[in-house]
């Protein structure tokens, strides 16, 4: 590999599969499943791609499951909201998996303003030996008929068959930016900028209200919703984060409308670092439980922190993503950069952190050594099968070879939807329209 | 001060009195931020509905300038009725503020985004026109007057929006915002993007061509929908 003692342990043997390029569609979500053995993206276009992981060959166990194309649709497409004169986008927002409980599986994906359920079934079989009907469906001339046979099932070529099962339309005036599937199987919640709403999966024409933070008078407006999570294991709780930088946990026993957090976390803020845009860059774009529960992590414009549930006062660590960029805020407030919304995800074993940045360049934080990486995601630095190599962003001082200055990274290739594999070390990474899936060969085993 | 970290410049010749080699003055920069961001906030009127977190953290952002304005006590002095830069320059200077110094042309027709890593959507800038006079953001998000004084300068806009402050207590964005009558305007509709009513925003500018100001039209779309009627009965005639 030639590297040199700066390799981190991290990604020193990533390979890279292949990139899928969905040609003029931009990604704008990734979730893996439960298992990991499906990965889904949906894109601007309101059109979802689910890749499928092909199981390991005996016969070359070198080569890892790689992940093709499993189904495509169109889940959600353009509207007109006629009261408003306003176009509602097709873009998906989330697709969130639903726990597989029998041979299908189901997601969830949401715009704007509606959110569906799609049930994927495959179909492998199909009978065959009717009576009344021949092979193409047309009914048989009854007189030919003169014995009675069985139909039996055949072998046939997979068909994977996909079909909106629910649609939950009409809860939210803002829009959704988030949405959620309780651990308890039956019941998930969808944000939107001031509201938060919970369903039954079964029932779609009402929904309940739980946290509802809009003003009487909307002039009072200082402070949105960002995001919002269920707590993995405990079906009372969940968090939700918001454009001031505060995460409130939320218990549902307490009452029907959570309004009242059972924890508010928040970092008091740091008075040398002051500036008109310390409010900006506080917002959380992002949070997420931890696998275990016992943590949160959330993404603001430049950090991702870790919080632990039991410490509301300050987050228990703090890692800087692309600190270089806090003297160039204004030029981010003026491009409007400063209010792109990265994600954040935890590994399998909540012991590494990843979050995107820009240049298409994302960042692995390892918890337990403190180690960081920072990795780029393009075609022109990698081909397939060859190993990542770090990229470092020089802040003027003493430059390497193959450093970026921080004046030539381009804001435009902005890497904000990744997922981890549930157990694996597998990540996703969306780049604008293209998608990366990064294996790790050597180190398949968790730190 | 927090604008000058990152700030490279160099010593250009002078011009007009004006010195671009030196760092612009915290309350020009200052100043500089609000009009951008009062800009931001009316180009948020698109044909789909604008992002609320965003128009939320701006609004929070011009809320704290202006607060801060108010503890300098300079908020009411910012009658401009004697020889501060005109509008135009005030926008160049926000250019300054966010790059390495561009040269003392102050005549630049419009805050052109340089070719680089930073560029953003330069339709969202407004076209800055030296004859006409930008048009004025702010005047239409917090004025319930008639169409027509939106055609003023933005040098008048600001007359006006002080004139009001003067009269009662300078203070923050929400009571600029309660002065309005709510069944003209209301602060949902701008910052939600939903309408009610008169549409403030980019359209307005579109008056200047029509024969007479059209009345206020409901989306913007329907405005652009007036315009080509107008262009119609102009062509036919």
């Amino acid at each position: 590999m030639g590297e040199d003692t700066d390799t981190r342990k991290i990604n020193h043997s990533f390979l890279r599969d292949h990139s899928y390029v969905t040609e003029a569609d931009i990604i704008s979500t990734v979730e893996f499943n439960h298992t990991g053995e499906l990965l889904a993206t949906g894109d601007k276009g309101g059109r979802v791609v689910i890749f499928q992981r092909e199981p390991e060959s005996k016969n070359a166990p070198h080569i890892q499951g790689e992940y093709d194309v499993y189904s495509t649709f169109q889940s959600h497409e353009p509207e007109f909201d006629y009261l408003k004169s306003l176009e509602i986008e097709e873009k998906i927002n989330k697709i969130k998996w639903l726990p597989q409980q029998n041979a299908a599986h189901s997601l969830l994906s949401t715009n704007d303003k509606t959110i569906k359920l799609w049930k994927i079934t495959e179909r492998d079989k199909r009978p065959e030996g009717y009576n009344l009907k021949d092979e193409e469906g047309k009914l048989k001339d009854l007189s030919t008929v003169t014995s009675l046979q069985v139909p039996v099932l055949k072998p046939m070529d997979l068909m994977v068959e996909v079909s909106p099962r629910r649609i939950f339309a009409n809860g939210h005036t803002y829009h959704i930016n988030s949405i959620s599937v309780n651990s308890d199987c039956e019941t998930y919640m969808s944000a939107d900028d001031l509201r938060i709403n919970l369903w039954h999966l079964a029932i779609t024409d009402r929904s309940f209200n739980i946290v509802d933070i809009k003003p009487a008078n909307m002039e009072d407006l200082t402070e949105v919703i960002t995001a919002s999570e269920f707590h993995p294991h405990h079906c009372n709780l969940f968090v939700y984060s918001s454009s001031k930088g505060s995460l409130r946990l939320c218990d549902m026993r307490a009452a029907a409308l959570c309004d009242k957090h059972s924890k508010l976390f928040e970092e008091p803020e740091d008075p040398s670092n002051r500036s008109f845009f310390s409010e900006i860059i506080s917002s959380v774009s992002d949070v997420k439980f931890s696998h275990s529960g016992r943590y949160m992590l959330t993404r603001d414009y430049l950090t991702v922190k870790v919080w632990d549930l039991n410490m509301e006062a300050r987050p228990i660590e703090t890692y800087q993503v692309h600190d270089y960029l806090r003297s160039k805020l204004c030029s981010l407030y003026e491009s409007d950069c400063i209010f792109d919304k990265f994600e954040c995800s935890w590994n399998g074993s909540d012991s590494v952190i990843m979050t995107g940045a820009y240049n298409n360049f994302f960042r692995m934080f390892d918890r337990n050594t403190k180690r960081d990486v920072t990795l780029e995601a393009s075609r022109e630095s990698s081909k397939p099968r060859a190993v990542l190599k770090p990229r470092r962003v020089c802040v003027g001082g003493k430059r390497r070879r193959d450093d970026i200055s921080v004046d030539s990274l381009d804001f435009t290739k902005k890497i904000l939807h990744t997922a981890w594999h549930p157990a694996e070390n597998i990540i996703a990474i969306a780049a604008t329209n293209n998608l990366y899936i990064f294996q790790d060969k050597v180190n398949s085993d968790m730190h | 001060m927090m604008f000058a970290r990152g700030l490279k410049r160099k010593c250009d010749q002078e011009e007009g009195g004006e010195v671009f080699g030196s760092v612009p003055s915290y309350s020009l920069q200052r100043q500089s931020l609000l009009d951008m961001s009062l800009v931001k906030l009316q180009l948020c009127h698109m044909l789909v509905e604008p992002n609320l977190c965003r128009s939320v953290l701006i609004a929070n952002t011009v809320r704290q300038i202006q607060e801060e304005m108010s503890r300098d006590g300079v908020w009411n002095g910012m009658v401009p009725q004697n020889a501060e830069p005109a509008p135009l320059d005030r926008l160049v200077s926000t250019e300054i503020l966010c790059r390495t110094v561009r040269g003392p042309d102050g005549e630049h027709p419009a805050p052109e985004l340089e070719e680089g890593p930073l560029q953003g959507p330069a339709s969202e800038l407004p076209t800055v026109n030296s004859t006409h006079g930008p048009r004025n953001p702010q005047s239409s998000l917090w004025e319930m007057d008639s169409p027509q004084e939106n055609r003023g300068s933005f040098q008048k806009s600001l007359d006006q929006i002080f004139e009001t402050l003067e009269n009662k207590n300078p203070s923050s964005v929400e009571e600029l915002f309660s002065d309005v009558d709510n069944s003209y305007y209301d602060l949902d509709t701008v910052l939600t993007g939903m309408m009610s009513g008169t549409k403030p925003g980019i359209c307005n500018g579109l008056e200047g061509f029509a024969a007479a100001a059209p009345p206020p039209s409901s989306t913007c779309k329907s405005d652009l929908a007036d315009l080509d009627h107008v262009v119609e009965i102009l062509v036919e005639t």
